[in-house]
């Protein structure tokens, strides 16, 4: 039973990067905004991350100036999507592209330092509770906060006004702008919101999943996070089963690679990669169903009249 | 402060051809100021950077090894992105390409005649394409996102590389390291000047490639429609031009240009088939295009570009100890300075103080 239970809580533990990404990414996507960069700005936070937290010696530390990183990343992509107009799916490629290349240079000195893992939560008798004790009570501390942003993400979309606006944004900015609602800025904040979920995806990977810094660590799972959006029909809830599905997964090959089955290696890790393209097919093959959920402003620049 | 946006009634030609040299000189200043940061006379690391490669005859041969495969992967990419379908798994494309190719003289090595070669590089072309036409399919039939599916495939594409090097294909007398028998004289690209360096035929199939891609969007009928309906898709359907049988072409131009350029490598500058074959040629070739601003002429200046910032990044290393990472963020600095250029040429940018606002509301 203590097997399951271990397995459980590494599908959960993989799963918290793709699930935050995936729902800063959601938020942006629901503004009409789409950004390629998840991939860089992720990474950066993982390198922002650890380097902190090498120079501090705090994990929390870390975790904040990960998140700080992210959001100032995604200003960049902010400023040329949003302020000039620019091409959107260029530029998050660019953003990945640089993202990618500034962690490479940051990370140089931190390759094989030891990193400090952001402890697990551990309540005296709660966490020792058979079975479920160590996955309801025992987690890290980002994993609670990925169970949060779910939540509070889903309300503030659906129920608070604030959202509405966001999601009318995105829907067809046009028309908010000739409602009086500034475009831009609601966007910059999207954005921002998006890059600073990103950040903390990253720290997860960096302080928690593997204490380390490894060049490329993220390893596609910001690409994977975009495709949890899509997978999800752009609904909070959802992109917590996709996510936790992803895990699976992830966790599921890594078993079967320690098993053998005789299978190369090789084989089982392009597994994810094979998954999301096999569950985007399933869930785009409604032509009319996508264009119902994607948010109908998605990847248009905005340029108010005056 | 706040950036307002004027929109032209008719695109600046001057900014047209500007903006990729405006471009330019941002990325060396901000490259300056990032030398600055590392604790380095900026002069002496652009120059290092930048101009010394430049200086030798065999990093000048270096110089064409590295731009043959970005300007070959770039002038499919601009066809492609003109055609506003989005293909950013080049990488993965380029590996096939490079394992397809190959797959003549490593099975049958004793197959050595003037076909070989021409053989490997149909069958790197056909690999490529296969590998771009899976988004290509996918897309027009199932409406999935090509950037997702295409990107997800360079993962795929690499692991499979690397299971062949290690596994299947490794060479037996090999002692156990990973990568496939040397390939023969026969299959190997020939070199331009054997006795001045080591440049490969593979500069001139990109050239090729670049002039005859802009023929065709320039002067044919298959052009045209690339323009029409990646300007204004609503107007190609007016016209009666096909949309899939565009996402199609597209797919299969742009991978088959990467699929010709990485059995280029693996038989002009590699001679085997390695675990790994391409420094990041196929992301790297997405900046390559559009600093030549998605014409395939551009993509010939762009490319020796692109190529200088991996030589430079190297000699950076070698003389001043700046780690070779720089390159990378060079890429991406300057992929970021394009595309905020472009916006001078479709919009008047206006730099309007917070103050103003204020004023004309009081008025109001």
């Amino acid at each position: 039973m203590d097997i399951a239970q271990n397995i459980l809580l590494t599908i959960m533990t993989a799963a918290t990067p793709l699930l935050i990404a995936a729902i800063g990414e959601l938020v942006v996507e629901r503004s009409g905004v789409l950004n390629l960069g998840v991939e860089g700005m992720m990474v950066i936070g993982a390198v922002c991350g650890f380097a902190a937290t090498a120079l501090t010696g705090s994990p929390w530390v870390g975790m904040l100036a990960a998140i700080a990183a992210g959001a100032f990343f995604s200003l960049l992509f902010g400023v040329l999507t949003l302020s000039l107009a620019a091409n959107q799916v260029a530029t998050g490629l660019s953003l990945t592209l640089l993202g990618l290349g500034l962690s490479g240079m940051i990370g140089e000195s931190f390759v094989g330092t030891a990193g400090v893992k952001l402890g697990s939560i551990h309540i005296p008798v709660l966490t020792e509770i058979p079975l479920v004790g160590r996955l309801v009570f025992g987690q890290d501390p980002i994993f609670y906060i990925s169970l949060m942003l779910t939540g509070g993400v889903a309300w503030f979309l659906f129920r608070t006004r604030a959202g509405l606006t966001l999601r009318a944004i995105g829907d067809n900015h046009a028309s908010a702008h000739a409602l009086g609602i500034n475009v831009l800025k609601v966007r910059y904040l999207a954005v921002m919101f998006g890059g600073a979920c990103a950040g903390l995806a990253g720290a997860h990977l960096s302080l928690v999943y593997t204490p380390q810094w490894v060049e490329n660590m993220t390893a596609g799972r910001g690409w994977i996070a975009l495709a949890l959006v899509v997978f999800a029909s752009w609904r909070p809830w959802r992109v917590l089963g996709g996510a936790y599905l992803f895990g699976a997964v992830s966790i599921g090959q890594l078993h079967a690679q320690a098993l053998g089955f005789g299978i190369p290696s090789q084989f089982l890790s392009a597994l994810p990669y094979v998954a999301t393209i096999v569950v985007l097919v399933i869930i785009s093959r409604d032509r009319r169903l996508t264009l119902m959920n994607t948010p109908a402003s998605l990847g248009q620049a905005f340029v108010p009249d005056r | 402060m706040r950036i307002e946006l004027q929109k032209r009634p008719v695109p600046s030609k001057l900014f047209a051809v500007l903006s990729p040299f405006i471009a330019l000189g941002l990325t060396l200043v901000a490259g300056a100021i990032l030398f600055m940061a590392l604790g380095k006379n900026p002069f002496d690391a652009l120059y290092s950077f930048f101009i010394e490669p430049l200086t030798e005859v065999w990093s000048l041969h270096e110089l064409t090894i590295k731009a043959a495969p970005l300007i070959l992967i770039a002038v499919g990419l601009s066809v492609c992105y003109r055609s506003n379908n989005w293909n950013i798994g080049a990488e993965g494309q380029f590996i096939m390409g490079g394992i397809v190719g190959s797959l003549v003289p490593i099975l049958m090595p004793d197959f050595q005649n003037w076909l070989t070669l021409p053989l490997m590089l149909v069958l790197g072309m056909a690999g490529g394409a296969a590998w771009g036409v899976i988004p290509a399919f996918l897309k027009t039939r199932f409406n999935t996102n090509e950037i997702l599916v295409s990107l997800m495939l360079v993962y795929t594409a690499q692991l499979f590389l690397d299971w062949l090097a290690r596994g299947v294909l490794r060479d037996p007398n090999g002692n156990n390291f990973p990568g496939s028998i040397r390939l023969t004289e026969a299959a190997r690209l020939p070199e331009i000047m054997p006795s001045a360096g080591s440049a490969h035929y593979g500069i001139l199939l990109a050239v090729i490639a670049a002039f005859a891609a802009w023929f065709m969007l320039r002067y044919t009928l298959n052009g045209f429609e690339v323009r029409v309906l990646g300007a204004n898709p609503r107007a190609g359907r007016f016209a009666g031009f096909s949309q899939s049988r565009m996402v199609y072409f597209a797919f299969l131009l742009s991978g088959g240009l990467a699929g010709l350029a990485g059995i280029c490598e693996v038989s002009g500058a590699i001679g085997q088939l390695r675990e790994t074959i391409s420094p990041g040629y196929g992301f790297t070739a997405i900046i390559v295009a559009f600093l030549g601003r998605l014409n395939p002429l551009g993509a010939i200046a762009a490319g020796f570009m692109l190529a200088l910032t991996y030589l430079g990044g190297e000699a950076a290393q070698m003389t001043l100890g700046i780690s070779d990472k720089v390159g990378r963020v060079f890429q991406g600095l300057l992929l970021f300075f394009v595309l905020g250029c472009d916006t001078l040429i479709h919009y008047q940018v206006r730099l309007v103080w917070r103050k103003a606002i204020a004023a004309v509301g009081g008025q109001a």
